[in-house]
């Protein structure tokens, strides 16, 4: 497959046409269905009591006032959970989370108790109206002191647990490593924090429970990335309350942002489900932005020491990262069972060298537990960090310019596919050409001259680089699963007898346009209109199964189900136009909308006649109708590369960084809709900026969340995101059917690295090697001050 | 989040809105509603009633008269930061009027609301306290006026009673040539300020001088050490720089997470000298 | 209970509410008009963004009694019997992924371009510095307010 891969007539849109959304017309319109949205006869409303305290005992819930307020159903506890064993749960990742709980809160806004009542007013008055009586604890919240020999032991609960650790886990060659190490030339080592951060879709989360006690079936409407998987997670741990397979029927409407934000499920679903279970009627919970930042979960919290070994000339020679990961009081990372550190193991980045070793310790904390995403496809954008600020870091120390440096050290593209130091099989790449774009477009040359300039007159500029190697689509069901499930993905494709499809997926978009870009799949494949082509995901009663949409993986899997779908139709198509037209098989060609006849061009056969014929004259001896399904288990993830480089100007009076410019160079293989990638990039391009310059969950010594507002927190608007340029290039995956990669979190992985390297880069000269993100105005200032040229 | 039951009162008039006051001071104000529903919906602030002084037509508008501009409490932060009169004559206050928050909350917060309120971060204070304005105050017993340099008294306290009603603003013209101007460093979230500052000049050499903040400090204030340092010279960049270093010297400096107590000072350096530039 | 009348998307209503019910959620809940959305509850975000007498404020930090005797316009006003421009040049410049804060962020436009009817970039920037975004990283809502300003001043023109 390459760029020229045969394009289609507008009319039919198939890959490469900037085809709009079909989706819009909703959205604009105000017509979305989101889950708040969703409105059933005789709802209840839930609520939920949080803890002012990060770590204390519940001495005692009194309910009394609460329910005395006309209007209160019930308050739920953990006790009332104990009598069904519903109040602890397994997370992801095999550790437990409570529901609710039934003596200790962990972290500071764990739910404590939930309300039920008619109207979500009354629910709000009844939340206050409940009496808790907490013993405060002191709290571990610093993970390095989390292994003291005097931190108190948090997870008591756990039989025979004397400590805090969670699990070790190491990839590489540690030997090996060591020994490059001690004989290497040059030998540079950073402190690297990659800082708790939060998703903050614009849309909370929340879900509407809906159980009919007469058929004995559980309709639950939730924010959900991977609706099948919620269906089996709640056949399997609460199949002994009567939750059969069969009757949970789970619906993932239109999503308001998900970035990994929607793939855990918390104790409000589970309450909301129990409550309308136990009451029989529609209970919806939806939480407020507060609750979503300070309890829902974090992504990242990584505390790196990095080191990189090299000749003098710059030639890297191995890797070596030893990690602190701090998971809050449970791991409910988001992660597939095997990877308890995600793909970190891709930090070796886009460069040759056959020596790493890289080991992660994970603590439990008094905070909120989590680990999901943050638009990255699992704990990717902690390891290009570290690799994309070390090799910066080593150009410093050597005095060699950082391109240079890369360039030297590229995986070429004669080397695909190729086994990196830490067991990864990239699947292609050029990333000479993705570099060499980015400074041709932005002028690095001359950007250097203005520095060097700038610099002479005291100003304080910077140009950061990063050539990252994403790793996506997970994944092959040799090493990929999720409790268990393999993580293949689905599309199922019916044709109506007139020629227009409904094509249904295991996926779920959240605003990545699935609906456009799966439809211009098909009608690649087939030659029917995509915009006859209606793409349905997030219903388990109708969807295939699939494992959801998270981690770039939608297009690597259900996008690659789709084609082979399309194709086991094309083959039926082929038979069914052979009998038509009274030729062999052979003697047919296609284009896209045809089969025709080799030789006899006007002798063809449209896909729509085809379609109709296969429901009013198909062969003898053959199914009728036109219908296929496919669940795709990937080869192989994907490896989406790209450049990026960043220019920054800092204020030396408020230590403000600016992005004056960032220009991103992707390579995402096959393009399927230009239109969308763009916008995937851009939207990217400023959740990198987030975390690089303004976002970190920040926590006192009590465990207080110190921003835990919309008030506080800091999500860049139009006025902090820059201008972004974009460009592809574009190296097909030898192994996706169309050669097509993940893309919508390249940008996010990228980002970061590029404007901490800015910054550093406009700071070098006085010394700085690194600062750890968010690079905050204070922080900077700071800097400058003890540097002493702060104006 | 959702604010606890409330009794809501729509007075017709100022007097009628004076009598409800009167005769219920936990009553609260509701004027645009941008500082008190938040607190409402937090639940920090549980009022048994509100008493809407929003449509109040003798409460809006500005007038420019006797050497004055009177604003009315509750004109909105945009319909001020858009008034011709004030942009020409005192930019400090269309500038700081149109420095708060974002466009929505511009079109619904008033001026009256905002001073009551008295958040050390809002935007108000160092434009009111640099151009030497006054407020209006109304209560059953009558009418007052305080200077707003001895209005604002603290953190979120103000010489308000607990019946009175903010009328109005009074602001006296400068003398013809004046200039001045309002910079802030906000918060990146809430916009409100880190360290905002508002400056007057005329005359050269300088006959008239008032540089205040308000973010700075639990209380605005007029800078006395930055105003000295700058009577009777002519503005120069130099003059500036000198003056502007001993901004906030000896005050009580706001710490937080967002700014320690020292990066603070050394903003409200900056933001003088900026401000005090952009007047050249 | 308090008896508002209220005109919405030019349709008058009369209802009783509690004082304290916000006016999001009277939109929202008793009108059914769901195309206005809630994602902060603190006044940050925009998703709540309405037009009241024409202008742009943010229907979550207010009563729904301080709307008694106010015109409102809604994401459901917009369109006529064809998109509003505005609406189309979302859809056309790819102003939106996910569309949860779309119906604010076009209010905000509706508001902006009533006041300046061919804004700049900076201009655009900051007029939506009270809508946040999370997934466009808003090149695609500049173009797209652009879009519009440009087809509605030649729609004046025209007429």
């Amino acid at each position: 497959m390459s760029e020229n891969y045969i394009k289609t007539p507008k009319e039919i849109c198939g890959l490469g046409h900037r085809m709009k959304r079909k989706e819009d017309a909703r959205f604009i319109q105000g017509k979305g269905r989101y889950i708040d949205d969703i409105v059933l006869p005789g709802t209840l409303y839930m609520d939920i009591v949080r803890s002012p305290y990060a770590y204390a005992k519940i001495l005692s819930i009194n309910s009394e006032k609460a329910l005395a307020i006309p209007g209160v159903l019930a308050v739920i506890t953990g006790k009332d959970l104990e009598a069904y064993n519903l109040h602890w749960m397994p997370t992801l990742m095999s550790d437990t989370q409570m529901v609710l709980p039934t003596d200790t809160v962990m972290y500071q806004a764990q739910e404590v108790a939930a309300v039920i009542a008619t109207d979500k007013y009354i629910a709000a008055d009844a939340v206050l109206a409940v009496d808790v009586e907490y013993e405060p604890m002191k709290p571990v919240i610093d993970p390095h002191k989390a292994l003291d020999a005097d931190a108190p032991v948090l997870r008591s609960d756990k039989e025979g647990k004397t400590d805090n650790h969670i699990w070790h886990w190491e990839a590489g060659d540690r030997t090996a490593t060591d020994t490059a190490f001690a004989n290497a030339e040059v030998v540079v080592k950073e402190q690297i924090y990659t800082p708790r951060i939060h998703v903050v879709s614009i849309e909370t989360c929340g879900c509407v429970a809906d159980f009919d006690k007469v058929e004995g079936k559980l309709t639950l409407y939730m924010t959900t990335q991977a609706p099948h998987a919620i269906r089996t997670v709640l056949a399997l741990v609460a199949g002994h309350v009567g939750l059969s397979e069969e009757k949970i029927r789970v619906i993932s409407p239109d999503i308001g942002g998900g970035f990994g934000g929607k793939v855990p499920v918390y104790p409000g679903y589970v309450i909301a489900t129990a409550a309308s279970v136990l009451i029989g009627k529609p209970v919806k919970w939806i939480e407020d932005r507060m609750e979503n930042l300070q309890a829902d979960s974090f992504a990242r919290d990584y505390h790196m020491t990095c080191e990189l070994a090299a000749t003098k000339e710059g030639k890297i020679q191995a890797l070596r990262i030893k990690t602190l990961a701090d998971h809050g009081y449970t791991d409910a990372a988001a992660n597939p069972s095997k990877f308890p550190a995600g793909m970190f193991s891709i930090c070796t980045g886009s460069y040759d060298y056959d020596t790493a070793f890289t080991e992660m310790d994970a603590v439990y904390t008094n905070k909120p537990p989590g680990g999901v995403a943050y638009r990255c496809s699992f704990r990717v954008t902690e390891a290009v960090h570290a690799i994309e600020r070390m090799v910066d870091r080593l150009a410093q120390e050597i005095g060699k310019d950082p391109a240079q440096l890369r360039f030297e050290n590229f995986i070429n593209k004669d080397q695909f596919p190729y086994q990196s130091a830490l067991g990864w099989e990239y699947d292609s790449g050029d990333y000479h050409q993705a570099l060499e774009k980015a400074m041709e477009i932005i002028s690095y040359d001359e950007l250097r001259k203005e520095q060097a300039e700038k610099r002479a007159n005291g100003e304080l500029m910077g140009i950061g680089i990063s050539s990252f190697t994403e790793i996506v689509g997970a994944g092959p069901s040799k090493h990929f699963d999720i409790l268990g499930i393999k993580m293949f993905d689905s599309a199922e494709i019916r044709v109506h007898p007139t020629g227009k499809a409904i094509a249904r997926f295991g996926t779920k978009s959240q605003g990545q346009g699935h609906e456009t870009t799966y439809a211009q799949i098909i009608a690649q494949e087939l030659g029917i209109p995509a915009e006859h082509i209606q793409v349905e995901e997030g219903d388990t009663d109708t969807a295939p199964y699939g494992l959801g949409t998270y981690a770039s993986r939608s297009t690597p899997t259900a996008g690659a189900a789709a084609v082979i779908a399309a194709r086991k139709l094309r083959d039926k198509a082929k038979k069914i136009a052979a009998h038509l037209l009274e030729v062999s098989e052979e003697d047919l060609e296609w284009e896209p909308g045809k089969f025709s006849v080799k030789g006899a061009p006007d002798k063809a056969k449209t896909i729509q006649e085809i379609v109709f014929a296969a429901y009013t004259n198909h062969p003898q001896g053959m199914e009728a109708g036109f219908e296929a399904v496919h669940y795709y288990d990937p080869p192989n993830l994907t490896f989406p590369f790209g450049s990026y480089i960043c220019v920054v100007d800092i204020d030396k009076g408020t230590g403000q960084v600016k992005v004056r410019r960032f220009i991103a160079v992707d390579d995402c293989g096959t393009i399927i809709n230009p239109m969308v990638v763009e916008g995937q990039i851009h939207g990217g391009l400023t959740q990198g900026l987030a975390p690089a310059l303004y976002e970190e969950l920040i926590y006192d010594e009590d465990g207080n969340i110190l921003n835990g507002s919309l008030m506080d927190y800091l999500v860049p608007t139009a006025v902090e995101s820059p201008s972004w340029e974009t460009a592809h290039t574009v190296t097909p995956s030898p192994h996706h059917p169309i050669g097509a990669k993940g893309v919508g979190e390249s940008p996010t992985v990228g980002a970061p690295p590029a404007i901490a390297n800015a910054v550093v880069d406009a700071l070098s000269h006085l010394g700085v090697t690194h600062i750890d993100i968010p690079i905050t105005a204070t922080k900077v200032w700071e800097i400058l001050r003890e540097k002493g040229v702060a104006e | 989040m959702i604010p606890s039951q409330v009794n809501f009162h729509k007075p017709n008039s100022l007097s009628e809105a004076l009598d409800l006051l009167s005769g219920n001071q936990d009553a609260k104000l509701l004027a645009g509603g941008h500082s008190l529903i938040p607190l409402m919906k937090l639940r920090l602030n549980e009022p048994d009633s509100v008493i809407s002084i929003g449509n109040l037509a003798e409460l809006r508008g500005i007038s420019d008269s006797d050497g004055s501009f009177k604003i009315g409490a509750g004109t909105t932060h945009s319909e001020i930061a858009m008034h011709q009169g004030l942009r020409q004559v005192l930019p400090v206050i269309t500038q700081a009027a149109a420095s708060i928050g974002d466009i929505q909350v511009r079109n619904f917060g008033t001026i009256g609301g905002s001073i009551a309120h008295a958040d050390p971060a809002a935007d108000w204070p160092g434009a009111l306290l640099a151009s030497g304005a006054t407020l209006d105050l109304a209560s059953q017993s009558g009418q007052r006026k305080v200077a707003a340099s001895d209005f604002f008294q603290g953190f979120f306290s103000t010489a308000l009673n607990g019946d009175e009603i903010i009328t109005a603003i009074i602001i006296p013209k400068p003398p013809a040539g004046t200039r001045s101007g309002y910079l802030k460093f906000a918060q990146p979230a809430s916009r409100f300020a880190i360290v905002g500052c508002a400056a007057l000049v005329s005359g050269d050499p300088i006959a008239e001088i008032a540089v205040a903040f308000n973010g700075v400090s639990d209380t605005p204030f007029r800078d006395a050490g930055v105003e000295g340092a700058l009577k009777g010279k002519t503005l120069s960049e130099e003059v500036i720089a000198k003056a502007a270093s001993m901004a906030a010297d000896g005050r009580d400096i706001l710490s937080d997470h967002h700014a320690s107590s020292a990066y603070r000072h050394h903003l409200a350096r900056i933001y003088a000298k900026r401000t005090l530039n952009s007047l050249m | 209970m308090h008896s508002i009348t209220v005109t919405v998307n030019g349709q008058a209503y009369t209802k009783e509410v509690e004082a304290r019910l916000l006016l999001v959620h009277f939109i929202r809940d008793v009108l059914a008009l769901t195309g206005t959305h809630i994602g902060c509850d603190t006044s940050n975000c925009g998703a709540c963004t309405i037009l009241i007498n024409g202008r742009s404020v943010k229907s979550c930090t207010q009563f729904a009694v301080q709307a008694d005797g106010k015109e409102i316009t809604t994401v459901e006003g917009m369109a006529g019997e064809a998109l509003h421009p505005i609406q189309e040049g979302f859809k056309e410049e790819h102003g939106l992924q996910c569309g949860f804060c779309t119906p604010g962020m076009i209010m905000r436009a509706s508001d902006l371009l009533s006041k300046n009817p061919n804004p700049s970039e900076e201009e655009i920037r900051w007029a939506i510095s009270g809508n946040l975004c999370r997934c466009t990283g808003y090149n695609n809502i500049v173009k797209a307010i652009k879009y519009a300003a440009s087809k509605m001043t030649e729609e004046v023109v025209e007429s």
